[in-house]
């Protein structure tokens, strides 16, 4: 396999992880949700391999093994099986409508090309391109957040900006030190099951999973 | 090490100390067996101490001691020289009265409630206060500090269920938080300078006396460290916690808060200006004369006006704290003009103060307790006639407010007298400025010290003379022997203090050789321990022996002609001026007898009074009944801290509208920030 060919593949996977980002802001179902962010986590798994295989570092294939089990399979196995035992309705309430949020969407990436150009001007890695495309999922991750009612979608915008994250560092820097990707595997899921231990908890105490109810704990003047 | 050696005694007595405050909360069970050890145990601690003082300060050397505890690389330096020795010394002789005087005064408390909280805490002040004279480092003396101001912050709000208390405690806290911040600061200048700001090397006092600061530098260091110290010595405007705090705190703590914890700030005071920066520019010592003064002169007027008879203490404190700082401000002048001498003499004075300030401070706020232990009030305006219900009390207060109004032959006038000798043997000074504030200095020293007479009169008629005022009958009885010996201690030696200031001025000789380089104890003593002659006899000299025979002769006389014999005294109702009807409401009350200086000062004084007619409808002449209502508040508390807490409020109002409750708001926050700062990075 060719640098040009890897490039052009890592082009392909990188477009694909920011149209599941996409599909991820303007989903209406929560298992539709779940799908698409294990569709990005396969996506991103590849990803990794590929850039692993050509710049000829081995433990990026540890990492792209552990995305795989990990975003692919166990989070969205446990957000599943939360959204069962909650019984949790199942469409996903937006604070702004989907096509004024997609525009927002747009905006970023338009914005994070921009800001990205400079990098790839210098970078001389073959992953240079997709700098942008990592950045851009940071942001629509943290759009998902903002504009979404209920607590369960937010934790998806998260993984997904965590998903971001992680395609920024393999792309713009052939992936962090193996030790540091293992903490950071170790963090998504115990911030897994803190989530789940919170949704029981903002359950009993509220009855409801709405973030506005929230609101109740600010302190009144 | 031998345990003769002043610092392994000073030690040893805190350590004794730290283990009382770890030890007392097993015994919590058994209150009355509790006091008793504990207290016993702090006594002797005291005593330790007290000695270990005393030698410090006749060795006049210094001696340090490196405990490898603490943070890696950063031991704790123990230093003990004859300045802190001297400290230690007054600490711990208070100490040992208010320990004595506790037994009594705390097994009364522990009748109501648990005392184990007072007990933990009085143990970790008193080690607190020791540790802070006994460091030789910066990072030790704040420790140290923090020590003192957080366990004083607990003995403050003991009785934590009235509101008052724990609001005097939260403002306490404010002021020494503050206050440690700005030591800091100073300790970090001096540091940086010694050693350079990346490494610890500067911290220890050894390594900041031999700094060499730019002048600016300096000053700023200098400012600070007495800004800091300023706040916690309550030197008038960073005085407010002060009148707070005392009244709400138990009168044991009040008296050690007062009688001792304000002089470490003295001694943090001389520590960083004498010893530290070596005394700069002379304006140093003007700053610290006019605020002394303004202290002294606004302190005691504010006591005039009290009618709390704690809360009269502590404006009374701000006073002495003032005479204090008028001495070292004169001090401070005359080492930067190289008058080494004078230097020796005002220091002595502001030394010598601070131990009678201690005695019979602690002596008052003690007999404080005792009042309100036997009549359960703080307000002066409801007492009277107490000399016939607690007699040895009565005299002994006596004592104290005769010594505190500077009367010869006791202890407060032989300070404020060489203050006195400071101001008046001073040759000409340069400068326009300093000629003007040398006489306005001595004048308005003279005005506080005859208005602090009146303030202890005052006080001593209203309680202890006249009649009962209050309106449920009096109950009062004659307090328990411990208390009486605590502050029958104090008293003797306030006496003591006042009859041989030869020697105690003789003993402190060390002291000022150390940090002005001279000493006067060899010239005070020039005529035999008879006579105290400051500098030369030619000029001015005062024999309190003599002086005190004199006092009793004419005492003895007075005694021998009114009862040797029986017919001479001959009891009769009063003259009543031909109206029949007197009562004990007739009597001056503490309102009526400050009213003249009220109107006098009034316009330095927020004043709210009024008069209101019982009946609106009857014409002035025939109203039965007028209600009086006055109120005197602090002009400082208004004009420098009210705007202060209002901005802070108003600020905190307007930032709570950042704070929705909704989290998608909060994450917009940092998502906006992360876009603006991209954009433009």
């Amino acid at each position: 396999m060719t640098q040009t060919l890897a490039a052009q593949i890592n082009s392909v996977l990188a477009a694909l992880i920011l149209l599941t980002a996409f599909g991820l802001l303007m989903q209406r179902r929560i298992y539709g949700l779940l799908h698409l962010f294990a569709w990005q986590g396969v996506f991103l798994s590849i990803s990794t391999a590929v850039v692993g295989y050509t710049a000829g570092l081995h433990h990026l294939y540890i990492s792209a093994i552990l995305t795989l089990a990990l975003k692919v399979f166990a989070l969205p196995y446990i957000l599943y099986v939360l959204i069962h035992k909650l019984n949790i309705k199942k469409d996903v309430e937006e604070m702004v409508n989907i096509p004024t949020t997609m525009l927002m969407g747009i905006a970023l990436v338009i914005f994070s090309y921009h800001l990205t150009a400079p990098v790839r001007e210098l970078s001389t890695l073959v992953t240079k391109s997709t700098l942008a495309v990592a950045l851009a999922t940071v942001m629509l991750g943290l759009l998902m957040m903002i504009t979404r009612k209920k607590a369960v979608t937010q934790i998806i915008g998260f993984l997904a900006l965590e998903n971001g994250l992680f395609f920024a560092a393999t792309s713009a820097t052939y992936g962090m030190p193996l030790v540091v990707e293992l903490g950071v595997a170790l963090d998504i899921l115990i911030a897994a099951f803190i989530f789940g231990i919170f949704f029981f908890q903002i359950r009993t105490t509220f009855d409801s999973l709405e973030l506005k109810e929230m609101e109740k704990l600010k302190e009144e003047d | 090490m031998t345990m003769t050696a002043p610092l392994a005694a000073a030690f040893f007595a805190v350590i004794i100390f730290l283990i009382m405050a770890g030890v007392a909360p097993f015994l919590a069970s058994r209150q009355a067996s509790l006091v008793r050890i504990a207290f016993l145990f702090s006594a002797a601690a005291s005593v330790m101490a007290v000695y270990a003082g005393i030698a410090a300060v006749s060795a006049g050397s210094a001696e340090t001691l490196i405990i490898p505890i603490g943070l890696p690389d950063l031991p704790f330096y123990l230093r003990v020289d004859a300045l802190s020795g001297f400290f230690v010394a007054v600490v711990a002789l208070l100490g040992l009265f208010v320990s004595i005087y506790s037994f009594g005064y705390v097994s009364g408390l522990a009748e109501g409630r648990p005392v184990t909280s007072l007990v933990v805490f009085y143990c970790l002040f008193m080690a607190g206060m020791l540790l802070v004279l006994l460091s030789g480092d910066a990072y030790f003396f704040m420790i140290s500090w923090e020590l003192m101001a957080v366990s004083s912050y607990f003995l403050v709000c003991f009785e934590d269920e009235s509101v008052e208390a724990r609001r005097a405690a939260f403002i306490y806290l404010l002021v020494a938080h503050v206050g440690a911040v700005m030591i800091l600061l100073a300790f970090g200048i001096l540091a940086g300078f010694a050693a350079g700001f990346e490494n610890f090397g500067g911290f220890t006092f050894q390594a900041m006396r031999g700094a060499h600061l730019p002048p600016m530098w300096a000053s700023i260091a200098f400012l600070l460290a007495f800004s800091g110290f300023a706040a916690k010595a309550g030197v008038i405007p960073l005085h407010v916690w002060l009148p707070e705090a005392h009244p709400a705190a138990p009168s044991s703590v009040s008296a050690l808060m007062s009688g001792v914890m304000l002089k470490t700030a003295i001694y943090g005071m001389i520590r960083v200006t004498f010893d530290l920066l070596h005394a700069g520019a002379w304006w140093w010592g003007g700053l610290v004369l006019c605020l002394g003064l303004v202290s002294a002169v606004m302190g005691i007027l504010y006591a005039l006006l009290q009618v709390d008879l704690k809360r009269l203490l502590a404006y009374s404190s701000v006073e002495n704290i003032g005479i204090i700082l008028i001495s070292l401000g004169l001090a401070m002048i005359f080492k930067s003009f190289s008058m080494n001498l004078l230097a020796a003499l005002a220091l002595v004075a502001a030394l010598y103060h601070c131990l009678n300030h201690a005695m019979f401070k602690g002596l008052l706020f003690m007999g404080a307790g005792a009042i309100l232990h036997s009549t359960h009030g703080k307000n002066m305006e409801g007492m009277g006639g107490l000399i016939h219900r607690m007699p040895q009390t009565a005299v002994i207060f006596l004592i104290g407010c005769l010594a505190i109004s500077a009367m010869p032959p006791l202890n407060g006038f032989v300070s404020e007298w060489l203050a006195f000798q400071a101001f008046l043997l001073s040759p000409v000074l340069p400068g326009q400025l300093l000629r003007l504030l040398f006489p306005l200095g001595a004048a308005l020293l003279a005005l506080t010290a005859a208005m602090s007479a009146r303030c202890f009169v005052k006080v001593y008629g209203v309680v202890f003379l006249g009649h009962w005022r209050g309106k449920q009958p009096c109950e009062a009885h004659e307090v328990g022997v411990s208390m009486r010996l605590g502050m029958g201690l104090a008293a003797v030696m306030c006496v003591g203090l006042g009859l041989f200031p030869t020697f105690v001025i003789g003993w402190m000789d060390p002291i000022t050789k150390g940090l002005v380089g001279a000493s006067i104890g060899s010239s005070a003593q020039a005529f035999g321990w008879m006579w105290l002659t400051p500098v030369a006899s030619a000029r001015a000299s005062y024999s309190a022996p003599i002086l005190f025979a004199g006092v009793m002769a004419v005492i003895a006389a007075a005694y021998y002609i009114l009862h040797a014999r029986s017919s001479a005294v001959r009891r009769a109702d009063i003259w009543d001026c031909g109206f029949p009807k007197l009562t004990a409401r007739m009597q001056y009350n503490s309102t009526s007898f400050a009213m003249p200086l009220r109107r006098i000062f009034g316009s330095l004084l927020l004043i709210r009074e009024s008069v209101k007619p019982g009946d609106a409808r009857r014409p002035l002449p025939f109203q039965e009944r007028f209600t009086y209502h006055l109120r005197v508040m602090d002009r400082v508390w208004y004009s420098c801290y009210r705007p202060l807490s209002d901005a802070a409020f108003w600020v905190a109002r307007h930032a709570t509208r950042l704070q929705h409750g909704r989290i998608q708001i909060y994450l917009m926050y940092s998502f906006i920030t992360l876009i603006v700062l991209l954009f433009f990075a």
